[in-house]
């Protein structure tokens, strides 16, 4: 049924520090190596080798650059896979069934078995967190690794995503985001997260942290951390000396 | 937008084919189309063959074409699957209409306008939620807005009513009326036409790199770097740049094919007759299917994604 639960019991989701993250991809490649084993396995690849790459991946780092009015410029690295919104408009166009939100956690997942591989769900994301498997015929997404976090085989601290139990930074933190109290709820609050494109409507779960202000241009050449000059009225002999060596 | 080849052929096909119909059960009702089987036989066997044949195209691009069937259970929410089950529904009246066309000898009664009434509703509702497939998407801006049904209307009355015009012309039942329809019914799409490019060219972006990213707080918002070298499936499907660059040659094909060149060679076999009208008649249909699919391609390759916003786009 595509018809979206009135209310899910819980909104798994990821919080994502952006201040954090360091563009490693290292969460897109063990998210790979899970999955391709997982849920919605095999990730398949076509032309891994060869002139042409490409292939199912349903965690990819984009890198952007972000440069404000005084000419700052930041780097800033920005993983990005399923939001796992509240309206998420890829079930609702999903005309077979196939595509479907869990009223238990809020986790929206594909039926490989059922999906007729008519792409609109694709079309229908604001966020590329589709994706499809030519070679399967369907497609497949971030299953926020509903294989993994209710796996009772596993280590109660593996039972995370793998994405987020691989982040060498500790940039992705999984949890409810529908509990205020919870350890991403208010790890969202306290620094400020934001849904992305909330003008879509589709209420994104995942929160992104932006990265914390830091000194401008201007700032620093007013000598808040810089070094202080080795030449000034009160400095000594040797510094006075070193000073005009220098400044030959 | 990637303009798939069978999502052309499908949209464009069908849409002339439940136009056709349409006009032809209108054109009955008011008494100018002579009841005689061969005309319902040619009028709704091209009409039927049409809407198929789009209908079997459309499944060609699906990763699973045999379970299509599966389409038909989500028209709660899906317009796609809306569509599905409203092209299985339209069979019935459409082909109790032309049924009864045939069989029963004095159509004159009371039935005959609720019968064609229904069919012409149902080809209506095909051709609406066809439309709305795509003008459902809030993710692409081009398509989100009422134009877009509009002008799928439009486009499907237009191009059936070139058909049922060809199709008067060669039976010997053309009239005035018929040909001053189509001509009207291709300046109303021609100006549905014009007012969607209008519109997809001063709409304000509905959204940004910023707004994608968040970080427009922060300034300026460049894609550094791709995730990868390559492209992937978003990106091809999503990311079709080749017609952008052609944009405006194409509308004008488009607008010169598909509206002005029917339009002229339309009411110019008017004036003709024997082989010179069969030759207008015959232009009017070869250059509205190539300015409908123009006009068809154009509709997807111009269209922009959100997703590219994560992929260099600026604004969609």
């Amino acid at each position: 049924m595509t018809s979206l639960p009135a209310k899910t019991g819980k909104k798994l989701g990821l919080v994502i520090d952006l201040d954090i993250c360091v563009g490693c991809h290292a969460c897109a490649v063990n998210c790979k190596e899970w999955n391709t084993g997982g849920h919605s396995a095999p990730l398949t690849d076509s032309d891994p080798y060869g002139a042409q790459p490409s292939g199912v991946w349903f965690n990819r780092i984009h890198t952007f650059e972000v440069v404000s009015d005084e000419g700052d410029s930041r780097t800033v690295h920005f993983p990005k896979s399923c939001l796992h919104c509240e309206d998420a408009p890829c079930v609702t166009v999903c005309p077979t069934g196939a595509s479907y939100k869990r009223e238990e956690d809020g986790i929206v997942l594909v039926n490989g078995d059922t999906c007729i591989g008519c792409k609109l769900c694709s079309w229908a994301c604001p966020y590329g967190a589709r994706e499809y498997d030519e070679d399967a015929g369907v497609m497949k997404k971030c299953t926020l690794c509903v294989d993994r976090i209710y796996n009772e085989t596993l280590p109660p601290d593996m039972r995370v995503p793998a994405c987020v139990s691989t982040c060498p930074a500790g940039a992705r933190s999984f949890g409810d985001l529908g509990d205020p109290d919870s350890d991403v709820s208010r790890l969202s609050a306290d620094r400020g997260g934001y849904a992305l494109m909330p003008e879509q409507g589709a209420k994104p779960v995942n929160r992104y942290l932006p990265p914390r202000p830091r000194k401008t241009v201007a700032e620093e050449a007013l000598g808040g951390a810089g070094l202080t000059p080795v030449a000034d009225d009160k400095a000594g002999l040797m510094a006075r000396w070193l000073d005009k060596i220098l400044s030959m | 937008m990637h303009p798939a080849k069978s999502v052309i052929f499908f949209t464009t096909a069908s849409g002339a084919g439940y136009g056709l119909f349409a006009l032809f059960v209108l054109m009955d009702l008011a008494g100018l189309v002579p009841p005689a089987p061969a005309v319902t036989w040619t009028v709704c066997g091209l009409s039927f063959a049409l809407i198929v044949a789009g209908l079997l195209s459309s499944t060609f691009h699906l990763g699973h074409p045999e379970r299509a069937w599966r389409a038909l259970s989500q028209w709660r929410s899906s317009w796609l699957s809306r569509e599905g089950v409203m092209a299985i529904v339209s069979f019935g009246p459409m082909g109790a209409y032309a049924l009864a066309r045939l069989i029963v000898p004095d159509l004159s009664t009371a039935w005959q306008p609720a019968l064609g009434g229904l069919a012409i509703a149902c080809a209506v509702l095909t051709v609406y939620c066809t439309a709305m497939i795509y003008g459902s998407l809030k993710t692409i801006p081009a398509w989100s807005n009422p134009v877009t049904p509009v002008g799928y209307l439009a486009m499907a009355a237009a191009s059936g009513a070139i058909l049922l015009n060809a199709i008067a012309f060669l039976m010997g039942f053309v009239s005035p009326q018929i040909v001053n329809v189509t001509a009207i019914l291709l300046l109303i799409a021609m100006a549905v036409k014009m007012i969607y490019w209008r519109r997809i060219r001063d709409a304000a972006p509905r959204s940004t790199a910023e707004s994608a990213t968040g970080l427009g707080d922060m300034g300026k918002v460049h894609l550094f770097e791709a995730p990868h070298d390559g492209d992937n499936y978003l990106m091809t499907e999503m990311g079709f740049r080749i017609a952008r660059k052609h944009a405006f040659r194409l509308r004008r094909i488009a607008l010169m094919w598909g509206f002005l060149f029917p339009l002229l060679s339309v009411t110019a076999a008017g004036f003709a007759t024997g082989i010179m009208a069969s030759l207008f008649i015959a232009i009017s249909v070869v250059t509205g299917a190539v300015g409908l699919l123009a006009e068809r391609f154009l509709f997807f390759a111009e269209a922009k994604h959100t997703v590219m916003l994560y992929y260099g786009d600026r604004s969609v």
